[in-house]
C-alpha cells in the first residue's frame, strides 16, 4: 500500500495548522474586542467556507491563481510561485477552507473571559502584549486546543478544495481523502478501505484526546 | 491632590442618565464612596484609572495632567499606576496567589509581606479557583497593592470577608496606605465598616 497520500496529507494538516495558529489567534483576539461593521464584514468572509460548497471554493482559487490570468501569472513571474497544481496551492486552499475551525472558538474563548482581566492587568502597568501573553493565552488554552485539533482533523478530511486546486498528483497533491475516491473509481476497495481505517483512527484518537483533556481541565472560577 | 472635573453619559434603564463629579481628593486620606446600584460608582472609579474615558472635564494630580478632553490628553491606565481592585476581583485563572504578585512586582520582600499582611502566605501556591470568596477578595486587595501604588481604588473590597478578617485587614490597610503615602477611594455599600478610618465622602447619584 502507498502511504504517501497519509503522510502527504500529516503534513498539509501540520502545516496549516500551525499557519492558523500564527494567523488565527491574533486575527481572533482582534475579532473578539469591540464590534465594528467592518469586522463584521471581515467575520462574514472567515466564515463563507463553513456554508459555501467546498468544490465552489476551489473553483474561484483555481481562478484567481491560475498562472494564466491576473494574480497567478503576477504571483509567477515576479515570484516564481505557483499555486495551481503544487503543494503550496493546498496549503493555501487549507487554511483558506480551515479558517473558521480555527478563528470562530478561540474568538468565542476570548470574549468569555471578562473585560476586567485585562482591565486588572494594565493597572498593573502591563502593555497589551504582555497581558495577552500572559493573561489572555493562557486562559484560553482549552479552547486553543481544541481549535486547533478541529482545524488539524478538518484539514485531515479537505476533498473538495484540495481536488480542484491541486488535482490527482502523486506524491505532490494526491492527499488521502483523494486516494479513498481514487481507490474507489479503480474498484481498489481494499486500498479505499485501508486509506480510510487510518484517517478514521487518527480523527477519532484525536478528537477524544480532545474531549479527555478538556474533561480533565480544572474549572476555572470564572464559570 | 486628586482634582476630578468629569461628565459622562450613561445608558440607564429609563435612558440616559449624566454621571456629574467634581471634587478634590485629599492625599494620604481614605474616602468613600456610597450611592445607589447602578449610580455610577464603578463607572467613576473607572474613569479614574483609566479604564472608561469621561466625555468632558479633567482629571489632575498635583504634577500631571490624567485627563483633559478639550486638549485631548488621555494618560494610558498603565502610566498612571493606580492600585485597583475590581468588584469581581478580577483574578487570573492560570497564575497561582504568588504569581499574582510576581506578575505585579519583583520586590521579594514585599511579595513576603503582604502575603503575611492577607494570611495567605500558606495559600501562595494555590490558583483562584482553590481559594475562598474571601480569600480570593484578599489576594485582589494584594495584588493592588503590589505596585506600591499612590492612589488605591477598590471596588467593593470587604464584601465576601468575615467581622473579624474584615476589621484586622481594615487595620493593616490603613497602616499600610499611611506607609506608602496612598490615597484611597472605598466604594462600599456598607460604609460604616469604613467608620473612624475614613475621613471624606463622596456621594454618587444622590
Amino acid at each position: 500500500m502507498d502511504l504517501s497520500p497519509i503522510w502527504l496529507t500529516l503534513k498539509l494538516a501540520a502545516i496549516t495548522t500551525l499557519i492558523l495558529l500564527l494567523l488565527g489567534l491574533p486575527l481572533a483576539w482582534w475579532l473578539s474586542k469591540k464590534r465594528s461593521l467592518f469586522k463584521i464584514i471581515i467575520e462574514a468572509i472567515i466564515t463563507m467556507p463553513l456554508v459555501l460548497p467546498p468544490s465552489v471554493l476551489g473553483f474561484y482559487l483555481l481562478l484567481a491563481f491560475s498562472p494564466q490570468r491576473g494574480l497567478g501569472h503576477w504571483l509567477q513571474q515576479t515570484f516564481d510561485v505557483q499555486f495551481v497544481f503544487s503543494f503550496q496551492g493546498l496549503v493555501l486552499a487549507s487554511v483558506i477552507y480551515s479558517m473558521p475551525f480555527m478563528i470562530s472558538p478561540v474568538k468565542s474563548a476570548f470574549q468569555q473571559l471578562p473585560v476586567s482581566l485585562s482591565q486588572a492587568s494594565y493597572t498593573l502597568g502591563k502593555s497589551q502584549w504582555q497581558t495577552f501573553r500572559y493573561v489572555l493565552l493562557p486562559n484560553i488554552k482549552p479552547s486553543l486546543l481544541t481549535a486547533a485539533v478541529l482545524t488539524f482533523a478538518h484539514t485531515l478530511g479537505e476533498f473538495g478544495v484540495v481536488l480542484m486546486i491541486g488535482g490527482n498528483i502523486p506524491g505532490v497533491t494526491r492527499v488521502a481523502s483523494i486516494a479513498v475516491y481514487d481507490s474507489v473509481e479503480q474498484m481498489n476497495y481494499s486500498a479505499a478501505n485501508n486509506y480510510s481505517l487510518i484517517l478514521f483512527a487518527i480523527t477519532f484518537v484525536m478528537v477524544l484526546s480532545v474531549f479527555i483533556y478538556n474533561k480533565y481541565q480544572t474549572k476555572s472560577p470564572l464559570e | 491632590m486628586i482634582a476630578v472635573d468629569i461628565e459622562k453619559k450613561l445608558k440607564a434603564y429609563n435612558g440616559l442618565q449624566v454621571l456629574r463629579i467634581e471634587k478634590n481628593f485629599i492625599p494620604g486620606c481614605i474616602t468613600r464612596i456610597i450611592g445607589p446600584s447602578g449610580a455610577g460608582k464603578t463607572t467613576f472609579l473607572k474613569m479614574l484609572a483609566g479604564l472608561i474615558k469621561p466625555d468632558s472635564g479633567t482629571i489632575k494630580t498635583s504634577d500631571t495632567i490624567w485627563f483633559d478632553a478639550s486638549n485631548n490628553i488621555n494618560l494610558a491606565p498603565q502610566k498612571r499606576l493606580i492600585g485597583f481592585v475590581f468588584q469581581d476581583y478580577a483574578l487570573f485563572p492560570n497564575m497561582t496567589v504568588k504569581g499574582h504578585l510576581e506578575y505585579a512586582t519583583q520586590d521579594a520582600d514585599w511579595i513576603g509581606r503582604l502575603l503575611n499582611i492577607g494570611g495567605l502566605t500558606t495559600f501562595a501556591d494555590h490558583k483562584p479557583n482553590h481559594l475562598s470568596g474571601g480569600q480570593q477578595q484578599r489576594l485582589a486587595i494584594l495584588r493592588a497593592l503590589a505596585i506600591k501604588p499612590k492612589l488605591l481604588l477598590m471596588d467593593e473590597p470587604f464584601s465576601a470577608l468575615d467581622v473579624i478578617t474584615k476589621s484586622g485587614l481594615i487595620k493593616n490597610l490603613q497602616s499600610l496606605f499611611t506607609e506608602l503615602g496612598a490615597t484611597a477611594l472605598i466604594v462600599s455599600h456598607n460604609p460604616q465598616e469604613l467608620d473612624g478610618i475614613s475621613a471624606d465622602e463622596l456621594a454618587i447619584g444622590d
